[in-house]
C-alpha cells in the first residue's frame, strides 16, 4: 500500500475533509494499536485495532461506556502501558517504546494525584524542575499557571488543604505548566458535583483556547462531549466506532451504537430498493442507497425531535396510532405503533397551554424533513 | 423492650478486671521511679528524697560506658535494620505477588517467632567460631545480632507506609518528566519519611532493651546497660539501679511517644 492511500485512508476514517495533509497537522496519531491484557483464556482485548490522529491543538474527546478502553488508549499514549501492536506517533514520530518522563505529553488524573508533600506551587514546579529548567524560569512559569487557574493566593498552602475544585485547577496547572504537546486528561470533571462541573466545563474549554495545547479528553457523559470538543471519537469494545464533529456523529451516525450511545433515537429496519428502505409495513422511507445493497436489509435512524406528526393522508407520511403521551415540560414524549406494531417515539415541543392536541389511540401520519433519515450499519 | 446489644464493658467484674490489669502493668513503674529518689540505700524502705542516686549513676564509669556502648548499638542497629527493611519493603509491595513471596515474610519476620534464646545460643556459637578463627572481637557482632532482630521491628511500620501510599503518585512523577530515581528520590523516598523514621525508633527501643541475645553475644567488658543492671542482680542491689532505669524509661518513653505520633493516621 503506497504511503498516499494509507494517508487517504486515514483521512477518511477520521472524518478529515478537504485534503488536509496529515503530516503538518497531526499531534498524535495512534496506528493499528492492539492492547491485550491477561494472558490464555483470561486474555482481554482492550484495544482492539485502533486508529486515530488528533489533530494540533483540538479539543478531542473520547466517548464511550465504562470498560471500552478509553483510559487504556490514554496511558498509551501516556506511556504507562505499551501497546500489544501498532504503533504511537507524536509528530509523525515513533514514540510507542519511549518511557512517560521522555514524552512531551502530561496528564491530569481523575484522582489528581497532587503530591501531598508538596505546596501547590512545588506541585506546579515539580514538572518544570524535572525538566532542568532555570530556577527563574521556574519560578516565573509557575506563578503564571498559577494566575492562569486563579490559584495565586494558595501557592505557599498544601494540596490537603484545598477543595475538590481546587485540587482539579493545581492539576491542571501542573500538567500544562511544562507546556506539552498534549494534555490527556482522563475523567478530570467526575468527582466533581453538577454546579462545580459546569463551571468547570467553561474553564478547561478556556484553559485550551488560552493556551493552544492539543487536549485529549475522555468522558463517558454525551452532553460533556457534545458542548465542549472539536471531534469526538466514539469507543466501545475496544474499538473507535466513528470520528469527527460533534454534528457529524450527532446526525450522521455510522451505526447502531454511535446512534443510539448519543441522544435517543428511532431504528427502522427494512429492505434497500432503489429509492430508500421499504419496511415491513409497506412504506418507504426516501434516502439514498448505492446500487450495491439493493435488496439487503437496510436500517435508518430517525431522530425523535426531528418527527413531525401530521394527517395520515400527508404525502410520505407513515401511517401510526398513539400509544401514549408522557409531558416532560418544554416538550412532548409521543409513543407511536407503526401498523406491524414497530415503537417510534416523536418528540414534540409543547405548545404554551401543554396540550398537544393528541389523544391516545389517535391515527397520525408520521413526517420528517429528507435528510433526517440516515441509514446506519449494524 | 429490645435487648441490648453484647458489649464486653458491660460483663460484671469488668471494671475490677480492668482496674487489677492496669495496677499490674503500672504500680511496679511507678514504685521504680518513686524510689529511685530515695535516699536511704535500701531499696524497699523510705528515707527521704533525694537526688543522689542520679548523681551516682551518673559518675559511675561503668554505667557511663555500658550506656555508651548500648546507645553506639541501637544506633547503628536502628541505622541498618531500618535500611534492610526499606528495601525488604519496597521489594515486597511494590510488585505483583510472586513466588517466594511468603518465604520472604517469614523470613523477615522470623526473630519474631523463633524463641530469643534459641537465636541468642546459636549467634554465641557462630560467632564463637568466628572470633576464633579471626582473632576479632569488638562491637560489630552485637551490632550486626541487633540489626538482625530489630529488622521485623522496623519493617512493619513501613511496609504499612507503603501500602497506603497512591501509586498514581510514581506515575505522576513519571508523566512530569522525572526519571525513576528522581522518582524515588522526590517522591517515594519523602513519604515513606514517616514511616521509615518510626521504624528506625521502634528498632532502636527495642536494641536498647535487648538482654538475652547480647548476654550470650557479648564479649567481656562488652556490657550494654540492661546486661550491666543484670550483673549488678548478683552484687548489692541499691536504689542506683531505679535511677538507671528510670532515665532507661524516660528515653523509652520519648521514643514511643514520637513513634505513636508518627505512625498516627492524618485526618
Ligand atoms: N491493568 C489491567 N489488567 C487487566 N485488565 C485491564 C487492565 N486495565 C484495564 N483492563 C481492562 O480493559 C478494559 C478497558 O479498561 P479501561 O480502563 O480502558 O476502560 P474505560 O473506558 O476507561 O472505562 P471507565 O469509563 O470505567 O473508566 C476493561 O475491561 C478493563 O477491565
Ligand atoms: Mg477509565
Amino acid at each position: 500500500m503506497s504511503q498516499g492511500n494509507r494517508a487517504d485512508q486515514y483521512d477518511q476514517m477520521n472524518g478529515n475533509e478537504g485534503g488536509v495533509t496529515v503530516a503538518d497537522e497531526v499531534t498524535i496519531s495512534a496506528r493499528n494499536v492492539v492492547k491485550v491484557f491477561g494472558q490464555g483464556a483470561s486474555q482481554m482485548r482492550a484495544l482492539d485495532d485502533v486508529s486515530v490522529d488528533i489533530r494540533r491543538g483540538e479539543f478531542f474527546t473520547l466517548l464511550g461506556p465504562s470498560g471500552c478502553g478509553k483510559t487504556t488508549l490514554l496511558r498509551l499514549i501516556a506511556g504507562f502501558e505499551m501497546p500489544s501492536a501498532g504503533t504511537i506517533l507524536l509528530e509523525g514520530a515513533d514514540i510507542t517504546t519511549l518511557p512517560p518522563n521522555r514524552r512531551p505529553v502530561n496528564t491530569v488524573f481523575q484522582s489528581y494525584a497532587l503530591f501531598p508533600h508538596l505546596t501547590v506551587a512545588q506541585n506546579v514546579a515539580f514538572g518544570l524542575e524535572m525538566l532542568g529548567k532555570p530556577a527563574a524560569e521556574v519560578r516565573a512559569t509557575t506563578e503564571r499557571m498559577l494566575a492562569l487557574v486563579k490559584l495565586e493566593a494558595l501557592a505557599g498552602r498544601k494540596t490537603s488543604q484545598l477543595s475538590g475544585g481546587q485540587q482539579q485547577r493545581v492539576a491542571l496547572a501542573r500538567a500544562l505548566a511544562p507546556q506539552p504537546k498534549v494534555l490527556l486528561l482522563d475523567e478530570p470533571l467526575s468527582a466533581l458535583d453538577l454546579k462545580l462541573r459546569k463551571e468547570m466545563q467553561i474553564e478547561l474549554k478556556r484553559l485550551q483556547l488560552e493556551t493552544g495545547i492539543t487536549f485529549v479528553f475522555v468522558t463517558h457523559d454525551q452532553e460533556e462531549a457534545l458542548t465542549m470538543s472539536d471531534r469526538i471519537g466514539v469507543m466501545s469494545n475496544g474499538k473507535l466506532q466513528q470520528v469527527g464533529s460533534a454534528k457529524d456523529i450527532y446526525t450522521r451516525p455510522k451505526n447502531r451504537f454511535v446512534a443510539s450511545f448519543i441522544g435517543e433515537t428511532n431504528f427502522l429496519t427494512g429492505t434497500a430498493e432503489a429509492g430508500g428502505v421499504r419496511l415491513p409495513t409497506g412504506d418507504l422511507i426516501s434516502i439514498g442507497l448505492s446500487a450495491a445493497d439493493v435488496g439487503r436489509a437496510a436500517t435508518v435512524t430517525l431522530r425523535p425531535e426531528q418527527l413531525r406528526l401530521g394527517a395520515v393522508s400527508d404525502p410520505g407520511a407513515i401511517p401510526a396510532r398513539v400509544a401514549a403521551l408522557v409531558y416532560f415540560g418544554t416538550d412532548t414524549h409521543c409513543h407511536l405503533h407503526l401498523s406491524d406494531g414497530t415503537e417510534v417515539v416523536a418528540r414534540l415541543q409543547s405548545p404554551a397551554d401543554g396540550e398537544s392536541g393528541l389523544v391516545q389511540g389517535q391515527e397520525v401520519g408520521i413526517g420528517f424533513a429528507p435528510g433526517a433519515a440516515q441509514r446506519v450499519e449494524d | 423492650m429490645a435487648e441490648r446489644s453484647f458489649h464486653v464493658a458491660r460483663l460484671p467484674g469488668f471494671a475490677t478486671t480492668a482496674i487489677i490489669v492496669f495496677l499490674a502493668l503500672y504500680l511496679p513503674i511507678i514504685t521504680l521511679v518513686v524510689y529511685s529518689f530515695n535516699a536511704s540505700t535500701s531499696l524497699a524502705v523510705w528515707g527521704g528524697f533525694s537526688l543522689d542516686w542520679y548523681a551516682k549513676a551518673w559518675a559511675n564509669t561503668q554505667v557511663k560506658d555500658a550506656t555508651m556502648r548500648s546507645l553506639i548499638i541501637a544506633s547503628f542497629a536502628a541505622l541498618i535494620s531500618t535500611t534492610v527493611a526499606t528495601m525488604a519493603a519496597l521489594g515486597t509491595t511494590r510488585r505483583r505477588a510472586f513466588k517466594g513471596q511468603t518465604a520472604i515474610y517469614v523470613m523477615i519476620n522470623q526473630p519474631l517467632m523463633v524463641p530469643e534464646i534459641v537465636t541468642a545460643v546459636a549467634l554465641m556459637i557462630l560467632f564463637g567460631l568466628i572470633k576464633q578463627a579471626t582473632g576479632i572481637h569488638g562491637l560489630g557482632y552485637l551490632i550486626l545480632a541487633h540489626s538482625a532482630f530489630c529488622i521485623p521491628f522496623a519493617y512493619l511500620p513501613i511496609r504499612a507506609r507503603l501500602e497506603g501510599m497512591d501509586l498514581t503518585l510514581e506515575t505522576a512523577a513519571a508523566d512530569l518528566y522525572a526519571t525513576p530515581w528522581q522518582t524515588f528520590r522526590r517522591v517515594t523516598l519523602p513519604l515513606l519519611a514517616p514511616g521509615m523514621i518510626a521504624g528506625a525508633m521502634l528498632a532502636f527501643v527495642i536494641s536498647l532493651d535487648d538482654v538475652v541475645i547480647t548476654e550470650f553475644v557479648k564479649s567481656g567488658g562488652q556490657d550494654t546497660l540492661p546486661t550491666y543492671m543484670l550483673g549488678q542482680l548478683r552484687r548489692q542491689l541499691t536504689p542506683e539501679i531505679n535511677a538507671i532505669s528510670t532515665m532507661l524509661l524516660a528515653v523509652t518513653v520519648v521514643l514511643l511517644t514520637a513513634f505513636f505520633l508518627l505512625t498516627r493516621k492524618k485526618d
